[in-house]
C-alpha cells in the first residue's frame, strides 16, 4: 500500500489548515455560504437535508486496518455510530456539524487520509478495480497508475474550477469491476506487443443524460500519461459548457462535438503539453509501485477447503473469488443484510473488519463501487475463522451479485435533490427475495436505484434499474431493464410507465418470473434480456 | 486594487485603470488595431489567438465574471506557456481563495472587485509548501524534488 512521504503529509497538514481557516471564516461569517460552498465541496462537505455530509476519499478504494479504524471511530465519535459506502469507493457520514469538520481531517490526516476534492468541479477521488493486485485476469496492478494520478490531479491549479465535476477510473484487467466507461474518464492499463500502454476512454457519465465513454485513444504510452490527461482535461475546460449545469459534463461536450473533432483537439494539445515536462520519470512510478508490491504469500499454502459446514460453502460459493496465488482466496463481506440499508456499516462492524485484515489479509481492505468490503488477500485456511468472525457480526450475507446485493443511493432519507425514497424499495425488494434459494436460482443480477435522475445509484447501468421520480407529488418509481456496468457495458431501457412502492416490488416479480420460463441454458437475466428484447418482459409486467 | 502576487500591493485607483497605464482593449479591438499593448480577455475568448502578438502585450487583464467559470486560469497557462512575460492581470470576481491557483497558472496581479484582506492574501500565498505538478510558476514539482 502506498506510504505517505514527508511530502505527501506536508501537503494534506497544509489543506486541513487552510480549510479550518476557511472554515473559521465561515462561522465569523466574513464569507458568504455562496463562496464558502465551492470551498466546504473541495474538502467533502455537502449540505443535506437534516445536516451536513462529509465525505471521505478512499483512493482507489483501497485502505489499511488502521485507517479502517480511524474511520470506525469517526462514525463513533462524531456521527451516529455508523458510515455509508459509496459507488465511488468513499464513505460517507451523514450526520456532521460544520465545527466539528476541521478536527475530523486532522483526525484523518493522521492515518494518511482526507477529504480532499470528493465533490465541487473539480477531479475526484479515482476508482479502480476493488480487486487489484489480487484477480487472476489483470496485467498488472492499476493502482500505481492511480496513485499517481491521484497525486497529479491534487491541487492541479488548473483543473479546479471545471464546467463540472470529473471523474477517472484506472483498471488493468478485461473484466471491468470499476465501471470505467461510465467515467468521464476511463483508463484501461493493456498489453501492445509485450509493451503496457493507455487506452483512454473519454466521455462517459451517468446522471440525467447516460453516455458510454468512446474510445478515444487505444494505446497512450504510460511515460505520457500524465501529459495525455492534462490534454483531455484543457480542452474540456476550454469548450465545456458552462450555461447549463445539466449540459456541463465532459460527455455533453464529446457528444456535441463528436469523438473524432475532441481527439483531434486534445491530439493538437498534447502535442504542445508533452513539451511542457510534466511527466514525472520512470524512478517516480518505481517509487510509487514499490509500495503496492504484492505481499509475501505462501503459493504451497493448503488449496482445500473444508465445507462440512453446510452454511459456510453457501457463502464460499457466493462471496469468495479466485485469487491469482494458489491457496488464497479474495473475501467479499457484504455489507447488504436483509432489512439493512446497503452500503452502511456499523463503527463495531467496521472495527471487525479492520481486525480481520490485520490478522488475515496482509493489513488490507478495499471499498467497492457496488458498497461492499473486500479482504484482498486470505489463504483458504482461515476461511471458516474469518466466515464464523462475520457471521456473529450480522456481516456474512452469501448474496454477493445477486438480486439482494443492491446499490442503492441514500434518497429521499438524506438527500435534499431526491424525489423517491431509495432505501425502503431496497428493504422491500430484499424482503421479497429474502429466500437464498431462489436468489441463487435467479443468478447473477445486479439491481440498482437512484432517488432521482441524477443517478447516484447507477440505475442505468443496473441489469435491473430503478429510479424514483416525482409524479404529481408522490413517490413514483420507473423500472429499466438491460443496464450493466461491467465489460458488456449499456444502458438500461425503461418499461414503460411506473409504479408505487409496493407495484414496483410486484413488477420486479413478474420480471424475474418471465426471466426464469424464457431463459436458455447458461443465461444470465442480462442475456436474456438481450436476446428477446423489451417486448415479453412488457406484456409480463403491464398484461 | 491590484495586487502583486509577491503581495506588494501596488498604489492604485479603484476601477481597471491605474495611474498612466494604458487602457484595456477587447480581443476584437487587438486584433484589428495594431498599437495596443494591453489587452481584456473574456472567458469564452481563445487565448491562443494573442500567441503571435505576446511580444508587443504588456498587460494582458483575464476576465473572471464568476470566480465559478475557471477558463481563465487556462488561458492563463497557455499565455505562459507560449512564453509571454509582461503582466498577467487576474481581474474581477477574485476571491482569497482562489488566488494562489492563479498564481500557480501564471497570473502575477490581482485585480479584485472586493478588496482582499492583506493578511488573508499572505496565508494564501504562503500555504502550500509545494506542489504536486508542474504548472506556469517555475515551481518544481514535488517528483522531482523526490528524484534530485
Ligand atoms: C446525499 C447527497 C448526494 C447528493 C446531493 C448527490 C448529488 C449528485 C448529483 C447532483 C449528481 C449528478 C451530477 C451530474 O450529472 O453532473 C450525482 C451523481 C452521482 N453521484 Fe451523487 N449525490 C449524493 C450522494 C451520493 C452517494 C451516497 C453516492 C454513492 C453511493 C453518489 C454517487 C454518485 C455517482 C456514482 C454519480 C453519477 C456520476 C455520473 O454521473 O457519472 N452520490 N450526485
Ligand atoms: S440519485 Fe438523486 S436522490 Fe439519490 S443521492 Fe443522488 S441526488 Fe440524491
Amino acid at each position: 500500500m502506498y506510504k505517505y512521504d514527508e511530502y505527501d503529509h506536508a501537503m494534506v497538514a497544509a489543506r486541513v489548515a487552510e480549510f479550518s481557516d476557511q472554515v473559521k471564516r465561515r462561522l465569523a461569517g466574513e464569507i458568504t455560504e455562496d463562496q464558502f460552498k465551492p470551498l466546504r465541496l473541495m474538502n467533502g462537505l455537502y449540505l443535506q437535508l437534516h445536516a451536513y455530509m462529509l465525505r471521505v476519499a478512499v483512493p482507489y478504494g483501497t485502505l489499511d486496518s488502521r485507517q479502517m479504524r480511524m474511520l470506525a471511530h469517526i462514525a463513533r465519535k462524531y456521527d451516529r455510530d455508523y458510515g455509508h459506502f459509496t459507488t465511488r469507493q468513499n464513505i460517507q457520514y451523514n450526520w456532521i456539524k460544520l465545527e466539528d469538520a476541521p478536527a475530523i481531517l486532522q483526525d484523518l490526516a493522521s492515518v494518511e487520509m482526507h477529504a480532499i476534492q470528493t465533490s465541487g468541479n473539480c477531479i475526484r477521488n479515482i476508482s479502480s478495480d476493488q480487486w487489484a493486485g489480487a484477480a487472476a485476469d489483470e496485467i498488472t496492478d492499476p493502482r500505481p497508475w492511480a496513485e499517481l494520478l491521484r497525486q497529479w490531479s491534487s491541487f492541479h491549479p488548473e483543473f479546479s474550477y471545471l464546467p463540472r465535476k470529473f471523474k477517472i477510473a484506472v483498471i488493468a484487467a478485461d473484466e471491468d469491476r470499476a465501471a470505467m466507461r461510465l467515467h468521464d474518464i476511463g483508463i484501461q492499463i493493456v498489453e501492445k506487443d509485450g509493451i503496457h500502454g493507455a487506452a483512454f476512454y473519454v466521455g462517459g457519465g451517468m446522471g440525467r443524460t447516460p453516455m458510454i465513454a468512446p474510445l478515444i485513444k487505444d494505446f497512450v504510452p504510460l511515460e505520457d500519461m500524465l501529459s495525455y490527461a492534462e490534454a483531455c482535461l484543457r480542452v474540456y475546460n476550454r469548450y465545456g459548457r458552462r450555461d447549463n449545469i445539466y449540459k456541463a459534463r465532459i460527455k455533453i461536450l464529446i457528444h456535441e462535438l463528436g469523438a473524432d473533432e475532441y481527439r483531434r483537439q486534445v491530439e493538437e494539445e498534447f502535442a504542445h503539453v508533452k513539451s511542457l515536462g510534466i511527466d514525472p520519470p520512470k524512478a517516480e512510478f518505481n517509487r510509487i509501485a514499490a509500495q503496492f508490491a504484492p505481499p509475501p504469500l505462501d503459493a504451497s499454502a493448503p488449496d482445500a477447503i473444508d465445507r462440512s459446514d453446510p452454511d459456510f460453502a453457501v457463502w464460499v460459493d457466493q462471496n469468495v473469488a479466485a485469487h491469482k496465488v494458489p491457496g488464497h482466496a479474495i473475501v467479499n463481506i457484504s455489507l447488504k443484510p436483509v432489512g439493512g440499508i446497503p452500503g452502511d456499516a456499523s463503527s463495531a462492524q467496521i472495527d471487525l473488519m479492520a481486525d480481520l485484515a490485520e490478522t488475515y489479509s496482509h493489513d488490507e481492505l478495499r471499498v467497492t463501487h457496488a458498497q461492499n468490503i473486500v479482504l484482498p488477500h486470505v489463504r483458504k485456511a482461515d476461511l471458516y475463522t474469518i466466515w464464523q468472525k462475520l457471521d456473529e457480526a450480522g456481516l456474512a450475507t452469501p448474496n454477493l451479485d445477486l438480486i439482494s446485493d443492491i446499490i442503492a443511493c441514500p434518497g429521499l432519507d438524506y438527500c435534499s435533490l431526491a424525489n423517491a425514497r431509495s432505501i425502503p424499495v431496497a428493504q422491500k425488494i430484499a424482503a421479497r427475495f429474502s429466500d437464498l434459494g431462489r436468489q441463487k436460482e435467479l443468478g447473477e443480477l445486479k439491481l440498482k436505484i437512484s432517488g432521482c435522475i441524477n443517478a447516484c445509484g447507477h440505475h442505468h447501468a443496473g441489469h435491473i434499474g430503478i429510479l424514483g421520480v416525482d409524479r404529481k407529488g408522490t413517490e413514483n418509481y420507473q423500472l429499466l431493464l438491460g443496464g450493466s456496468g461491467a465489460e458488456d457495458v449499456s444502458l438500461g431501457t425503461i418499461t414503460g410507465p411506473g409504479f408505487d412502492e409496493d407495484g414496483i416490488v410486484d413488477a420486479i416479480e413478474r420480471v424475474t418470473d418471465k426471466y426464469l420460463a424464457t431463459r436458455a441454458e447458461g443465461e444470465r437475466f442480462v442475456d436474456t434480456f438481450r436476446r428477446v428484447g423489451m417486448a415479453p418482459f412488457k406484456e409480463a409486467i403491464y398484461g | 486594487m491590484v495586487e502583486r502576487a509577491d503581495n506588494q500591493s501596488v498604489a492604485q485607483a479603484e476601477g481597471r485603470q491605474s495611474d498612466g497605464e494604458e487602457p484595456c482593449v477587447t480581443l476584437d479591438a487587438f486584433l484589428s488595431q495594431s498599437n495596443a499593448t494591453a489587452v481584456r480577455l473574456e472567458p469564452d475568448e481563445d487565448a491562443r489567438a494573442l500567441i503571435p502578438h505576446l511580444d508587443r502585450l504588456a498587460l494582458i487583464e483575464v476576465a473572471f465574471p464568476k470566480f465559478r467559470d475557471g477558463r481563465g486560469y487556462s488561458s492563463a497557462r497557455i499565455l505562459r506557456e507560449a512564453g509571454y512575460a509582461g503582466e498577467l492581470r487576474a481581474q474581477g470576481d477574485v476571491l482569497v481563495d482562489q488566488i494562489a491557483y492563479m498564481k500557480r497558472c501564471g497570473f502575477d496581479t490581482f485585480a479584485p472587485e472586493k478588496a482582499l484582506n492583506p493578511a488573508d492574501v499572505e496565508a494564501a500565498l504562503t500555504r502550500w509548501p509545494e506542489h504536486y505538478q508542474g504548472a506556469a510558476d517555475g515551481a518544481v514539482p514535488i517528483w522531482k524534488l523526490r528524484h534530485g
